[in-house]
């Protein structure tokens, strides 16, 4: 079996970019690959700890995939974890921009990363960016 | 003594029926069968596709009415 890492960075708030990184994460994860996923920028807004605000959609898919039975992308990040013992670090400059400590995020996140780590840790696997 | 089980992922689109698998196979035992249930058709082929993937023996799929049937026995 193939199980080459997969490192996800995620930057986008946007539906689609989240929904398809978290498949990817979620899917490889759950099929045996390693999985370490990187969370910064818009997207790292989503994971403080009730932050209910619903990503806004890019075009026509994000508003069809809004109104249909889509597992939600935090569902699926969650499960990547659960299930497939994916990694998922907070970027720590993120973090740091937010005003947001460690115990303000999900609880199923690592502790904050910098990039130093990520690029060591993405060196030897195939990076997805969203 | 092998049991049947029926995972309901209709209504739920890629990968949530697989998912709802995986959570089910947690709690089986080796030589169960299960049958999913799904409405997605990217699930009916995605599903296969795992099984072959992770190991797990894929027996049959079958559509009836706009409903996916696929049937598996947990190998490991």
């Amino acid at each position: 079996m193939s199980a080459s890492k997969i490192c996800v960075v995620v930057v986008s708030g946007s539906l689609e970019r989240l929904q398809m990184a978290a498949m990817v994460a979620s899917v490889g994860a759950v099929s045996g690959q390693e999985v370490v996923v990187f969370l910064s920028m818009n997207a790292l807004p989503y994971f403080v700890k009730g932050n209910a605000t619903k990503a806004p959609h890019e075009g026509d898919m994000g508003k069809l995939m809004a109104s249909k039975k889509v597992p939600e992308f935090k569902t699926l990040f969650e499960q990547a974890v659960e299930l497939g013992e994916a990694r998922i670090y907070p970027c720590s400059m993120a973090m740091d921009v937010l005003g947001v400590e460690q115990e303000g995020l999900e609880s199923y996140l690592q502790k904050a990363t910098g990039l130093t780590k990520f690029l060591h840790d993405a060196q030897d696997g195939q990076v997805w960016t969203f | 003594m092998a049991e049947k089980k029926i995972v309901d992922g209709r209504g739920s689109f890629c990968p949530g029926p697989l998912m709802e698998l995986i959570v089910a196979l947690k709690s089986s035992q080796v030589g169960d069968e299960l049958e999913v249930l799904s409405t997605d058709k990217g699930s009916a082929n995605d599903i296969p596709e795992w099984l072959n993937k992770v190991g797990h023996e894929y027996i049959s799929t079958t559509e009836a009415e706009g409903v996916w049937h696929i049937t598996l026995r947990k190998s490991k």
